[in-house]
């Protein structure tokens, strides 16, 4: 596997997410910069990792979604590349309209860091096939815009096409119906807001995020 | 200066902060009356701040070695050995804490989130990647009509700074009393790590080496208010208004990767943050270390604003910037990392050999002093001190009726309530390697190893207020006591000294008390100091509540636990395990959170630190905890013996059973805050071996009872109290939402 | 010349920080709000021969998520 991490300006879990690719895959992830305009020949997955690119300043997410990385981001997507945006990451998909929907300020207004109990929705998905559907796991949130939006006809879409990924078990955020991660239609794009890479080994308490990557990057056994 | 320099007036010297006597030595040093520019480069590095000149004298009484610290006080923060990281490379701690008290106070979120920028830079100034952040606050009474905004702005600007440059935040400690009604504390810890041969120093060299300016550009900020109240510089006085100092945390995310990136190179000489008054402290401190002289270009400081003279650059307080000597011909080499960063990166002048700080703009020398009186002609008092009078001994303490209820009741009080509220607003898991927060140290893996580094703030000023000896004495020991309680083994601490007006001699005799004390803990635990700031003159003539803050010697602890499996936590594991009390005791209840809470009263002396006891106890428990034998371990502390068995319960949502006869009253027995003490349950199998092994040590263990399902039960002569957890937990955990409300996110 | 952008919440999209304002008024006894909406307002300096249709994109493409924000734009 050839993966990549895109680092923006402000991301601040690159090096997380560049460990949990590697300690699933063997081997070192390409750190792509935001200011570059191509993907490394080969990349077979691309993660957006957490953060506050370009301090978040305008919206999360809204100017990393305009930098020049992503349109070779996008077009990948578009060929079928997996693609796993994590919370910064995430908001950084839908600004781009890789995904649907926003997130917003938390309803909470306050920034929420904890481990949550998600429900997974979807296990059909290439990020999710090694869980259960329906199953309950745990991983830590932190993030401040985390806050799901999209109009109605939006969120009954993308639920009848079985692109929620996971929901939230108790209200974490104000998400509209407690949406924590979505697929993209072709279900090779996943933007979370959890943290999986946050939840990989024994000592962060809980390996329910090793399994996601183990999943999406077909070690699975 | 373009504008005719204004005479020096005694009206402008004392609006500096010099006194006539400083200014004497002012003109001693320099031979002639200083222009503007001169004075406010002297009132800075003549300042408290700077100085240090009323601890100086005191401060020098603190250990300050061991053979594992690296480097000691003097440096931007201090340094010790941790032994090998990935690789077998071997590591440094390194990490400090500062205090950013009145800022915070008026303006609460952009005062604690320069702190916690502030602090930062200290610590990747020196070439370390920061790993951790604490804090230590104080706030005034919570029904206070100020504090509700002061509390939500201060966490909201730790959280806003520590969240979005990614470093986790992973404890830290808040107190509430009414001396701080009008003068909060918020002191910042951060702790980083390098590798031991990338370690980077102040100390400018090299005649020619070109001095650089990197980070955001300089503005007004934070200029001294009644110094430019003076407004001698013509123009309109509204633009040259002090404002408030703004943190940019994603600059300082910038500058955190382009300083680490330029440090893995061998182009610097020399590098140091901009701090307070930031242009001026952090040059003539590189200089005077080095012994060298420095030329700058002032019309080369990048500048945020037009117009700016010579002094509001060297004033301004700016953040997120620094300075740096350079090897010769690295410039363009260094430009480009931070060109990379989208960083300002200039070149401002030379280091020389003529000892002097010349300062050029518009073409004419602004400043020409000698560099070495403003380090070595610097005041020096030794204020006049008296020694705090002991408190009587307690007389008249009531027996406690229901030890259950009175539980209940100190577990929902403003010291002892959960600070989930606060907590959960701070990111802190950032670096996938935070192992556990809150209970007694905090834990965060040394990345790529199997070990771990942990870290603990603490002060309890009743104490301090009460007898600043013992106090100075036990904020020490309970940082080393936190830390073992995990199994670490502590090392090495940084203070942050915050106190009232030096000029009083019963608030300077506070001040050598608390040292005192913390200089004896030091010695007997084999815990030197290796930074610190100390933060005078916090007291408020507006706080309804008594003018001076509470004596506050904070305290923040690192240790290093070998196996981060060893490591165990405060909650109970399992219902059946027996649960003892490890430890000197004495029902001590003198300055106990249960009398002022529960009768109201502060009075009596403050438990007294055994250190020779603390240090016994101490290394036993760490001993038995690497040995396998403890399933849970807190230390007792706020609230006593009861609220400790409540935490340890609410942890895991295990009861307790508290079955066996204690030494004392039952008050005394359950609310006394003994020192050196630790509630342990041990796994079955090695109960022989851990109480073979504390008879040997001469570790006194006291059986205390057992855990059980879902309550707290006291059992004991004549009468039962229970209480449930679920009561326990409403009670602990309503505090902060109740205080806070859905509101105060606006603050 | 100086174009001010108003960026806005669509109606219709919860908006927490509204409603925490407005629970604030109504603390401080301003009784009589409606309704509190927060947005954004954005003050740019462009040639003086911007043309709407940039002016437009800017709007569309980078300062309001037109997903949950409409946006005004204000010349001289």
């Amino acid at each position: 596997m050839k993966t990549a991490v895109i680092v923006f300006p402000g991301s601040n879990c690159d090096r997380d997410m560049a460990v949990a690719l590697e300690q699933v895959t063997g081997r070192a992830p390409a750190m792509v910069w935001h200011r570059d305009t191509d993907l490394p020949d080969g990349t077979d997955f691309i993660a957006l990792p957490g953060g506050f690119s370009y301090g978040d300043y305008l919206r999360s997410g809204a100017m990393a979604a305009r930098s020049p990385i992503l349109r070779s981001v996008a077009d990948a997507a578009g060929r079928g590349v997996p693609v796993l945006g994590v919370c910064n990451g995430f908001q950084v998909l839908t600004e781009a309209q890789l995904l649907p929907g926003a997130l917003m300020r938390n309803a909470g207004l306050n920034f929420v860091c904890r481990t949550v109990p998600l429900k997974v929705e979807n296990s059909q998905s290439l990020f999710t096939a090694s869980y259960n559907a329906g199953e309950e796991i745990n991983i830590p949130v932190a993030h401040h815009d985390g806050n799901y939006f999209a109009d109605a006809a939006t969120l009954d879409r993308i639920e009848g096409e079985g692109r929620v990924a996971f929901r939230y078990a108790d209200s974490v955020n104000g998400s509209a119906r407690d949406i924590a991660g979505v697929l993209n239609d072709a279900g090779n794009v996943l933007g979370m807001m959890p943290h999986p890479e946050r939840a990989i080994d024994r000592a962060h308490g809980g390996t329910d995020g090793l399994r996601l990557f183990e999943a999406a990057l077909g070690v699975l056994a | 200066m373009t504008q005719p320099a204004p005479a020096i007036t005694p009206e402008i010297v004392a609006e500096h902060g010099l006194s006539p006597e400083e200014y004497d030595r002012v003109l001693a040093a320099i031979g002639r009356e200083p222009n503007l520019v001169e004075l406010g480069i002297f009132s800075v590095m003549w300042s408290e701040h700077c100085s240090y000149k009323s601890s100086r004298i005191h401060l020098k009484k603190l250990p300050t070695e061991a053979p594992w610290v690296i480097c000691g006080p003097g440096e931007n923060a201090g340094v010790i050995d941790i032994g090998e990281g990935a690789g077998g490379k071997k590591l440094a701690a390194i990490f400090k804490m500062e205090s950013h008290n009145h800022p915070s106070y008026i303006e609460p979120y952009q005062g604690a989130a320069t702190g916690v920028g502030g602090i930062l830079r200290d610590v990747f100034t020196m070439g370390a990647r920061p790993v951790a952040n604490l804090n230590a606050l104080r706030f005034g009474r919570p029904d206070h009509p100020k504090m509700k905004h002061l509390i939500s702005g201060v966490v909201h600007g730790i959280g806003g700074y520590g969240n979005c440059v990614g470093v986790p935040t992973v404890g830290g400690e808040v107190n509430f009393h009414k001396a701080y009604d009008g003068n909060i504390l918020v002191n910042a810890m951060t702790v980083g790590v390098a590798e031991q041969d990338k370690i980077f120093y102040s100390a400018a060299s090299g005649v020619g080496n070109p001095i650089v300016y990197v980070g955001s550009k300089t503005g007004r900020d934070g200029i001294h208010g009644a110094t430019m109240a003076s407004a001698d510089f013509g123009e309109d006085a509204e633009e040259k208004r002090p404002t408030v100092q703004v943190g940019d945390p994603f600059t300082e995310k910038l500058l955190i990767e382009a300083c680490l990136e330029l440090m893995a190179s061998d182009a610097i000489v020399a590098i140091q943050d901009m701090g307070a008054a930031g242009l001026t402290s952090s040059s003539v401190e590189m200089a005077s270390k080095g012994g060298v002289g420095l030329h700058l270009k002032m019309d080369d400081v990048p500048q945020r604003e037009t117009g700016m003279t010579a002094y509001e650059m060297m004033l301004s307080e700016s953040q997120e910037r620094m300075l740096m000597v350079l090897k010769p011909g690295k410039e363009e080499f260094a430009k480009a990392i931070f060109h990379k960063w989208e960083l300002d990166f200039a070149v401002i002048g030379t280091v020389t050999d003529t000892g002097r700080m010349v300062l050029e703009h518009h073409g004419e020398i602004v400043c020409d002093i000698p560099l070495a009186p403003l380090a070595d002609d610097a005041p020096l008092y030794d204020r006049p001190h008296v020694p705090t009078p002991k408190q009587p001994e307690l007389t008249n303490v009531p027996e406690t009726t229901d030890v259950a209820a009175d539980l209940k009741t100190l577990m929902g009080t403003p010291d002892i309530a959960s600070r989930r509220w606060i907590w959960e607003q701070y990111d802190s898991q950032v670096g996938a390697d935070t192992l556990q927060t809150g209970g007694d140290a905090a834990l965060v893996r040394i990345h790529g190893t199997n070990r771990a580094l942990a870290m603990s703030t603490d002060c309890t000023p009743r104490y301090c207020y009460a007898d600043p000896v013992e106090g100075g004495k036990q904020a020490v020991a309970e940082t080393w006591r936190n830390i073992s309680a995990v199994g670490a083994t502590p090392l090495a601490i940084t203070n942050c000294l915050n106190f009232a007006n030096p000029q009083r001699p019963e608030i300077m005799g506070q001040i050598v008390g608390c040292l005192d004390g913390m200089a004896q803990a030091c010695r007997a635990l084999d815990y030197p100091i290796v930074s610190g700031n100390v933060s005078l003159y916090n007291e408020s003539k507006a706080t309804g509540g008594g003018s001076a803050i509470l004596p506050t010697p904070a305290i923040g602890g690192v240790g290093v636990i070998e196996d981060l499996n060893k490591a165990v936590g405060i909650g109970f594991r399992r219902t059946g395990d027996i649960v003892l009390a490890v430890g000197e005791r004495a029902g001590h209840l003198g300055q106990s959170v249960w009398l002022r809470e529960i009768h109201g009263r502060e009075e009596g002396p403050p438990p007294q630190v055994n250190l020779r006891c603390e240090k016994r106890t101490g290394d036993f428990i760490r001993t038995a905890i690497n040995a396998g034998w403890i399933t849970a371990c807190h230390d007792v502390s706020d609230g006593g013996m009861a609220v400790t068995l409540a935490e340890m319960a609410l942890k895991s949502n295990i009861g307790v059973l508290v079955s066996e006869e204690q030494p004392f009253g039952v008050a005394e027995s359950f609310f006394g805050e003994d020192q050196g003490l630790y509630l342990v349950t041990v796994c079955d199998t090695c109960l022989a071996d851990f109480l073979d092994a504390a008879g040997r040590a001469d570790v006194p263990v006291d059986p205390v009872g057992r855990t059980i399902k879902d309550r707290i039960v006291f059992e004991l002569e004549g009468s039962d109290h229970q209480v449930t957890l679920a009561e326990l937990r409403e009670a602990h955990e309503g505090f902060f939402p109740n205080l806070m409300g859905a509101d105060a996110a606006l603050a | 010349m100086k174009v001010n952008v108003y960026v806005t919440l669509k109606p219709g999209v919860l908006d927490p920080q509204g409603k925490a304002i407005h629970h604030a008024l109504e603390g401080l006894g301003f009784g009589g709000v409606a309704d509190v909406r927060a947005g954004r307002f954005i003050e740019l300096d462009v040639a003086d021969d911007t043309s709407d249709a940039d002016l437009d994109a800017m709007c569309a493409k980078l300062l309001a998520n037109t997903v949950i924000e409409n946006y005004r734009i204000e010349r001289p």
